[in-house]
């Protein structure tokens, strides 16, 4: 059972590391595990799952605002929605939405539809690829406990 | 650990932090900040919710929610409706509310911003997003406490974006000696320039 457990908690160590290295996520994620402990061992999932809520909500928002068959384009309710997606993903370390919600937030600044649908799209994609990320970091935290194991602490460079 | 006030006899007090702020993931996130930090906390999502729930809305029926006073005030600048600047705004113009500190976050670094907050009177400005060291930080400086300023006349420094510049001379003496009134406006040694009462209760 150890060499199981060792192998998973490698695997896990190693799939960590891709992740930041990858700019899928930055060090206000390390920050969030910081605020997980015994009393509260789900709070990064938590507080992730809140995210991908947001996610789905802001980026449904920002696709009605962007639609032009109901009328003129309101590049500031578009912006609205981008500014708040750009601060939920910096609260919680998602780096490569953050980084496209700066691009989307200028597109609207400067009115360029093409820009902000394409920002739209992109900002879709990318918080979708960042789910199936985290869903397997968390899965592989999951299969180290049931396997006896603990989760170990990775240390980012 | 049923707390009614301040006045609890354990070593340090604690403190009720009032949160607001419009994202719900960043609500979580303070929380958490805040209650690993040894903090007791409310959130909101508004400043108009914020205003409620400190009786300041001139609706005295809301008070029921407010058993437990409010020792420092964190609020998100950008906000729908209430921005945390007016909100801060209007903290400052109540006789009531004044002394409670009220800490400025943004994602923005904006200067103007800053100092404008800083004259109405905040406290200390984070910048977005939060990390714990800050709300350890934060803590230190607000427990601190210190001499009374001059009630409304903030516009003292307006470079009070302090970090950690904080002078660390203990000043706790005086503090206690005047913790009683509530509009004490003798400001002795300048020693820390963001010191600000609180009305911990604490008072032995």
């Amino acid at each position: 059972m150890d060499a199981l457990i060792a192998q998973l908690q490698r695997q896990f160590r190693d799939y960590t590391i891709s992740l930041y290295q990858q700019g899928f996520l930055d060090d206000q994620f390390t920050e969030l595990k910081k605020l997980q402990d015994d009393g509260s061992p789900d709070f990064v999932a938590e507080v992730l799952t809140l995210f991908f809520e947001d996610c789905v909500k802001l980026i449904s928002n920002m696709a009605r605002a962007l639609d032009k068959t109901t009328g003129a384009v309101d590049f500031s309710q578009v912006g609205a929605s981008v500014h708040q997606l750009k601060g939920s993903s910096s609260s919680v370390g998602a780096k490569r939405v953050k980084a496209l919600c700066v691009s989307f937030k200028e597109y609207c600044e400067a009115k360029n539809y093409e820009g902000c649908v394409r920002c739209l799209q992109q900002v879709d994609i990318e918080y979708k690829a960042l789910k199936t990320k985290l869903q397997d970091m968390f899965n592989l935290e999951k299969q180290i406990i049931q396997a006896g194991g603990i989760v170990p602490q990775v240390d980012i460079n | 650990m049923a707390l009614r006030d301040l006045s609890s006899s354990s070593s340090s007090p604690e403190l009720h932090v009032l949160a607001v702020d419009d994202s719900f993931v960043d609500r979580k996130v303070l929380e958490r900040l805040l209650k690993i930090s040894a903090c007791k906390v409310t959130t909101v999502e508004s400043g108009t919710r914020a205003l409620q729930y400190l009786g300041l809305d001139g609706d005295n029926g809301s008070s029921g929610l407010k058993d437990l006073k409010v020792n420092l005030i964190v609020t998100d600048y950008s906000m729908p409706g209430l921005t945390g600047y007016e909100l801060l705004k209007k903290i400052k113009e109540s006789s009531a509310l004044r002394e409670i500190p009220v800490v400025i976050m943004s994602s923005e670094n904006i200067q103007p911003r800053i100092e404008q907050c800083m004259i109405e009177g905040a406290e200390e400005f984070l910048l977005k997003p939060v990390k714990l060291a800050d709300v350890k930080r934060l803590k230190e400086l607000i427990m601190r406490g210190g001499e009374a300023e001059e009630g409304k006349t903030k516009k003292l420094s307006p470079k009070r974006i302090l970090q950690n510049d904080i002078d660390s001379s203990p000043s706790s003496s005086s503090s206690t000696s005047s913790s009683s009134s509530s509009h004490d406006v003798s400001s002795l040694d300048d020693d820390t320039p963001s010191s600000k009462r609180i009305k911990l209760e604490s008072r032995g």
